[in-house]
């Protein structure tokens, strides 16, 4: 049998290889070869570690050294210092460890410590392409378990005293939907929703990539619990890596009979299929998704009749997000108390988070549910980059809302992030300082709303359209007194009646901003004023004449040749000209150019 | 596969391979990899306590290298450490003393005293 003293993981996941750790990895295969190391040390590319603004990252085992930024160039000195010498190259270390200039375990970096890879326990870990480095970490006993130990009614049951709830953004407990689809009889279907459309998300996609095989295996178990035989995995087009991993860990599970007849010598059959999504963010929507995946239009169906009866091809169907599945598997080994034991009492287990914005540690993070905004912003995040002041971190993508610094100490869970006005959606994070104006940010989500409708009813298609309008005028300087309140009102007529989640919650963000940052919205329609100077139309650059040289040095520079003014005296701005590109303020070494 | 068993089997296969990317609770066998060490046989020390360690199906083992120990002269060393004991630091150790350093120490808790530092100093 073969064993390697060094294993080298080098992050396959996006974010590092769209920073180009694939040739990195092709430069290691290289090196291990000419080196005659390849005996020794095994190479394996992984999902994504979680830490994709540190990327490319390369972890070397039994060490644990987290290397960062890790260039095509350093490949060389890694074989040579570490893999051959032994010595752990501490330049390359990530920043957090480098400090100590020692090497500290990988669960004792800051962005770690107060995280609990539960979901992602294997992604950053085994080789996802190799169903036998799933198994070694005891994939598919779970399934090996619930066919030849369990009843159909012990799974829901195990489930349901869970308390997992769905991570596709709503909540739903998901031992309770899964009953609904129990009770019939007939042709049966699995979905699974790895359509993730939220802007700045990537959970899912991180566990497709990284773990591929735990989300095949409990939509394995899923249908041995409702009683079906065939699922579809729902997913982007836009997720090469994940669709390729996703049909190299199918084919492999069906070479080892893990899908397919007789699963371990049962009477249980089951086998998956992948549909490729065109990337409509309404198709994420239940109903749509399961249109789209018959291959009609993605819209979304009028409920009821509610999937669990009439879902897929007419037949009562379960539908389930990628993380939501994630965990099932480690809750059929572990029990439903293990997983209670994490997170609070009405939301329990972790919740992945992706963590961007402005944000010194962007990435992957997953908490138990209840760690706080402020653990997962600064102690996690690092905080704000620049020193710049934390103004309001946005949940739950175009359906949430924004929570300003007094919330910092909610403890994350479903119940109260809809208290405070947002929602946990699918887990997109942004965080926003204080150059972010929050009537932009409601424009931006709004904007995308109103691009990603279907149109199929009216409050939707024409109401979301109105408030963008407003939100547009009070942006360009031309907001007018009851502004705020026509927001107000639209807003809750399309939440009343639009036909699907994507209309009934576009609404949002805009009242969570209105709600939070009510001056901010009042400054821009009676004082014509853009707090953080976001809005073009109503800021201005000025010079202050005490503090300018005269150096000219703006005059040369602005594109449009609209500041004025001689060698050693105070030059002016035309703002009649002026196109508010910044480069002035940028330029002037003394600080005599501001933004009001 | 039919059975539990064939999944277990194919389970114990690959965690061997796998293992050493957790931190684990179990002993280390640390072997000095400075130019050092490997210009006095280091490499076929650490390849031999890999495939003893292989061989015996030894989980909880893991073998690791590090830099300089700072006695270049006692080359190559070999560092054990097991949980709740003191370190033991062989010295000079050949391939051939290899199986008896896993199998009297790291097995059965048996430090082989006569190749340790404290017997060479
Ligand atoms: C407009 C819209 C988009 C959605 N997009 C997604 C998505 O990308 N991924 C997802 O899992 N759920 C999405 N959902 C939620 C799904 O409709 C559904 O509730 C979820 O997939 C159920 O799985 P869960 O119970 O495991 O969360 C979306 C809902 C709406 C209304
Ligand atoms: S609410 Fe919007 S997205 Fe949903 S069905 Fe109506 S128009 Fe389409
Ligand atoms: S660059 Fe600054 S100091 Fe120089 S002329 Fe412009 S405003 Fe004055
Ligand atoms: S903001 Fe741009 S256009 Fe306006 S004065 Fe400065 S350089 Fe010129
Ligand atoms: S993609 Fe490499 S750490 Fe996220």
């Amino acid at each position: 049998m073969e064993l390697f003293r060094s294993t080298i993981l080098v992050c396959g996941g996006t974010g590092c290889s769209s920073s180009g750790s694939m040739k990195l990895y092709e430069r290691f295969e290289e090196l291990l070869a000419s080196n005659g190391l390849d005996k020794e040390v095994k190479l394996v590319r992984t999902g994504c570690f979680g830490l994709c603004a540190a990327g490319p990252v390369v972890i070397i085992y039994p060490e644990g050294a987290f290397y960062s930024h890790v260039k095509l160039e350093d490949i060389d000195e890694i074989v040579s210092e570490h893999l051959i010498k032994g010595r752990v190259v501490t330049r390359l270390l990530y920043k957090d460890e480098a400090k100590s200039q020692e090497l500290k375990p990988l669960d004792e970096i800051n962005f770690y410590q107060k995280q609990k890879r539960v979901v992602l326990r294997n992604c950053g870990v085994i080789d996802p392409e190799n169903i036998d480095e799933y198994i070694a970490f005891d994939g598919y006993k779970a399934l090996a378990k619930v066919l030849t130990e369990m009843t159909r009614e012990q799974v829901q049951q195990e489930i349901l005293a869970s308390g997992l709830r769905g991570r596709g953004g709503a909540g739903f407990p998901t031992g309770l939907k899964w009953k609904f689809a129990m009770g019939s009889t007939g042709k049966k279907y699995v979905c699974c929703n790895a359509d993730e459309g939220d802007p700045g998300a990537f959970m899912d996609r991180s566990v497709l990539e990284g773990d591929p095989h735990a989300v095949l295996e409990a939509m394995a178990i899923a249908g041995y619990c409702i009683g079906s035989d065939e699922g579809y995995i729902y997913v982007r087009a836009e997720y090469p890596i994940a669709v390729k991993r996703l049909e190299i860990a199918i084919a492999q599970a069906r070479e080892y009979g893990l899908l397919g007849e007789h699963i371990f010598g049962t009477d249980f059959n089951f086998d998956i299929h992948i549909r490729l999504g065109a990337g409509a963010f309404v198709c994420g929507e239940e109903t749509a998704l399961m249109n789209s995946i018959e291959g009609k239009r993605g819209e979304p169906r009028p409920r009821p009749p509610f999937p669990a009866v009439k879902g897929l091809f007419q037949k009562p169907s379960i539908l389930n997000n990628v993380e939501t599945y994630a965990n099932i598997a480690q809750i059929i080994l572990k029990g439903a108390d293990w997983f209670k034991s994490m997170g609070t009492e009405k939301s329990t287990g972790t919740k992945i988070f992706a963590l961007g914005g402005k944000i010194n540690n962007s990435g992957l993070v997953e908490i138990p549910m209840g760690t706080t905004l402020r653990e997962i912003i600064y102690d996690i995040g690092g905080g704000c980059p620049n020193g710049k002041a934390f103004k309001a971190v946005q949940t739950g993508g175009p359906s949430g809302g924004c929570l300003p610094a007094s919330m910092l100490d909610t403890p994350i869970d479903y119940d109260n992030l809809i208290a405070a006005g947002s929602m946990m959606g699918s887990g997109g994070m942004i965080v926003m300082d204080e150059d972010n104006c929050m009537v932009d940010i409601a424009r931006f989500f709004l904007d995308f709303t109103v691009d990603e409708s279907c149109g199929k009813c009216t409050p939707c298609r024409v109401g979301t359209r109105r408030m963008l309008d407003i939100l547009n005028r009070i942006c360009d300087g031309k907001g007018e007194d009851g502004d705020i309140e026509r927001l107000e009102d639209l807003a809750q007529s399309i939440k009343a009646s639009a036909l699907c989640g994507l209309g009934q919650t576009a609404p949002n963000p805009v009242l969570s901003t209105i709600k939070q940052f009510r001056n901010e919205y009042e400054a821009h329609i009676y004082e014509k004023r853009c707090p953080a100077g976001v809005c073009k139309n109503l800021m201005r650059y000025v010079i202050d004449p005490e503090k300018c040289k005269g150096c000219t040095l703006c005059a040369r520079n602005c594109p449009v040749g609209c500041i004025s003014g001689t060698v050693k005296q105070p030059h002016t701005i035309d703002q009649s000209k002026c196109i508010k590109c910044g480069t002035c303020m940028e330029k002037c070494k003394f600080g005599a150019i501001s933004k009001k | 596969m039919k059975s539990i068993a064939d999944l277990e089997k194919i389970r114990q296969a690959t965690l061997s391979k796998v293992n050493l990317r957790r931190e684990s609770e179990g002993t280390r066998i640390v072997v000095g990899m400075a130019t050092c060490g490997i210009a006095a046989g280091a490499r076929p020390v650490m390849n031999a306590f890999v495939d003893e360690v292989a061989k015996r199906n030894l989980m909880d083992v893991t073998v690791a290298q590090t830099g300089c120990i700072g006695m270049c002269r006692y080359e190559p060393i070999v560092e054990i450490l097991a949980p709740g004991k003191e370190k033991v630091t062989y010295v000079h150790v050949k391939p051939e003393m290899v199986p008896r350093i896993v199998n009297d120490h790291v097995v059965n808790g048996n430090p082989v005293v006569e190749y340790t530092i404290s017997n060479a100093e």
